[in-house]
């Protein structure tokens, strides 16, 4: 059959019905992600002028100094774009998974795994986009009033790494969540988000740590996503964005291929 | 991509030393049946006989240990999103979106399979009608009887219109008028044509809806036919039930038969609360105990069974 129309391929058509599923759920309760916004809000007021107030300039890496709220506020919108993914792909999806048993029925339709996971991954993006985009509004609103968060046209970039950093923690969520017996297990989700959304060069650059807790540092996917967008927002690109993106994105594909592979274990035996 | 067309006279199900094991635990041990496409189908057994394992291989969301399998001519590890294209599944377990309404249910699924919005839409209005649950559209999922949940995963398994619906259990745990509602509309599907494969402990079930069905039993299939030619098969016209008193010491009179009913039937069956005799005329059979001098506590005379036909397979009842 000679196809005469044209037509996205459904590998990528398909996921989209796993977000028309959300999207059918929130439209009755969407203020609910609305609550998401606020939170990076906050940490950016408190900390960023705040704090900040006290603290004055902070040293990049590059040599250069920015006022306290121009290095924090970055670190805020790769923490908000984990924090997204990690909510949406932890509880959300182990509710749907275990208790709703909404994959039970979806795989006795043309739907796969992959479809399945590939959908979760795009909802969580698009939650996720949500957040960065009104974050990055309120940036531009402050930057109007001549308090400059955004350094550099690169800033603008800064939307497209939030997904990149989304996308990463999203996959990962989803993969662990898989694994997740029970709820009591997500306190240890938390364990590892916490430490990381603290230490992760977030509110202070890690020269502060010996070199070996340094290098630890540096391995945490945070850190890269803080790296990559701060890179971005205050205009001192280098390098090692690339390895930022390299490793989100593959710590994301990753997450999705395990994902797939074990929703066929627990969902097709 | 050339659409496979199954002949009418290939098989829409085709089964052979068909097996599935979990494990060291084998819950299909080599069957082997075919469907017919307009057939209805039936697998009769117990619970843990192998029924729904069987009906998930078919259902291409368990993948087969070994032995062959094809629907609608295709292999189901190869071509699983196209067999279930065509396919209307109604699980055990009624797996409703919880988190959705009644006629969002149906939309979304037509949306999974590639339905647009507006031909979803056409269809779940239809299908509602169909399942008489116009008035609930809007309403949540939650409060629904188990009989309009069940009706609701029906509607939801034929969004695709599907030319196979596989019914797993789908009567269990309904009262008795929600269980005829149900059987009403999958006689109707059948009148049209629709491919019925459906699972059941229950041998009213299999004798309303099945032209023919497999009697399962410890991950095998023990005998096949249609209700009727499995009854006449298997056990005779009429069935005679005699119930005894209880005595103080637990045992009861039936105890004490001493072979008084020797000779009067083909079989007779002893279980621990009465006993069957199995016989061409039934109050003829009664009679003669009563001049043997057995004094029954009751006494009736039915016509006989799947649950005969089951009892005299394995030697256990279909619902303990």
């Amino acid at each position: 059959m000679i196809a005469l129309r044209i037509a996205p391929p459904r590998a990528l058509t398909r996921p989209t019905r796993i977000v028309q599923r959300n999207m059918l759920v929130y439209r009755r309760s969407f203020m609910v992600i609305f609550s998401g916004f606020f939170e990076p809000l906050f940490y950016l007021f408190s900390m960023g002028f705040g704090v900040g107030a006290l603290i004055g300039n902070v040293p990049l890496a590059n040599g250069t100094s920015v006022p306290y709220a121009v290095f924090v506020a970055p670190a805020l919108l790769a923490s908000s774009a984990m924090n997204g993914a990690i909510y949406e792909t932890s509880n959300n999806f182990f509710f749907k998974l275990k208790y709703a048993k909404l994959y039970d029925a979806i795989i006795s339709t043309p739907m796969s795994l992959n479809d399945i996971a590939r959908g979760e991954v795009m909802w969580a993006l698009l939650r996720g986009s949500l957040y960065a985009i009104g974050f990055l509004v309120v940036i531009a609103v402050l930057g109007l009033a001549g308090l400059g968060l955004l350094t550099s046209p690169l800033g603008l970039l800064a939307f497209p790494a939030a997904m990149v950093v989304g996308f990463g923690f999203a996959g990962a969520g989803l993969a662990v969540t898989t694994f997740v017996r029970h709820w009591r297990d997500f306190d240890f989700v938390q364990l590892a988000i916490m430490p990381m959304f603290l230490f992760s060069g977030t509110f202070y650059p890690i020269d502060a740590y010996p070199p070996a807790l340094q290098a630890i540092v540096q391995a945490t996917p945070l850190y890269r996503g803080v790296h990559l967008i701060r890179a971005l927002t205050t205009g001192t690109p280098d390098a090692v964005l690339l390895l930022d993106v390299a490793y989100l994105l593959t710590m994301g594909l990753i997450g999705l291929a395990i994902t797939s592979r074990r929703l066929g274990k627990l969902l097709q035996s | 991509m050339p659409e496979t067309t199954v002949p009418a006279t290939q098989p829409l199900i085709h089964a052979r030393a068909l097996t599935k094991c979990f494990g060291s635990f084998t819950a299909v041990n080599g069957i082997d049946f075919d469907v017919a496409p307009g057939e209805a189908f039936g697998f009769l057994g117990p619970n843990g006989a192998g029924k729904t394992s069987t009906m998930r291989m078919i259902g291409t969301v368990s993948p087969v240990t070994s032995g062959e399998l094809t629907v609608f001519g295709l292999d189901p590890a190869q071509h699983g999103a196209r067999i279930r294209a065509r396919l209307g599944v109604v699980p055990q377990a009624d797996t409703l979106d919880s988190e959705l309404s009644v006629l969002e249910n149906l939309l979304i699924f037509g949306r999974y399979f590639d339905l647009s919005w507006a031909e979803s839409r056409r269809r779940a209005t239809e299908l509602l009608e169909f399942v008489q649950l116009t008035e609930r559209a809007g309403d949540k999922v939650e409060p629904l009887s188990g009989g309009m949940k069940r009706r609701l995963v029906i509607a939801r398994s034929l969004i695709n219109e599907p030319s196979l619906l596989l019914l797993d259990e789908p009567t269990t745990g309904l009262d008795p008028q929600a269980r005829h509602l149900v059987w009403d509309r999958l006689y109707r599907l059948k009148q049209r044509g629709v491919t019925l494969c459906l699972t059941t402990h229950y041998m009213d079930e299999a004798e309303q809806l099945c032209d023919r069905l497999v009697v399962m039993d410890q991950a095998r299939i023990v005998a096949e036919g249609s209700p009727r030619q499995l009854i006449d098969k298997y056990v005779t016209r009429e069935v005679l039930e005699l119930r005894f008193r209880r005595n103080d010491d637990e045992t009861d009179d039936s105890a004490h038969l001493d072979g008084r009913l020797e000779g009067l039937a083909e079989r007779i069956e002893q279980l621990p609360d009465r006993v069957l005799v199995y016989t061409a005329d039934g109050e003829a059979a009664a009679a003669t105990a009563y001049e043997r001098g057995l004094r029954p506590a009751s006494v009736l005379v039915r016509r006989s069974s799947l649950e005969d036909v089951f009892l005299r397979l394995t030697g256990r009842s279909l619902v303990d």
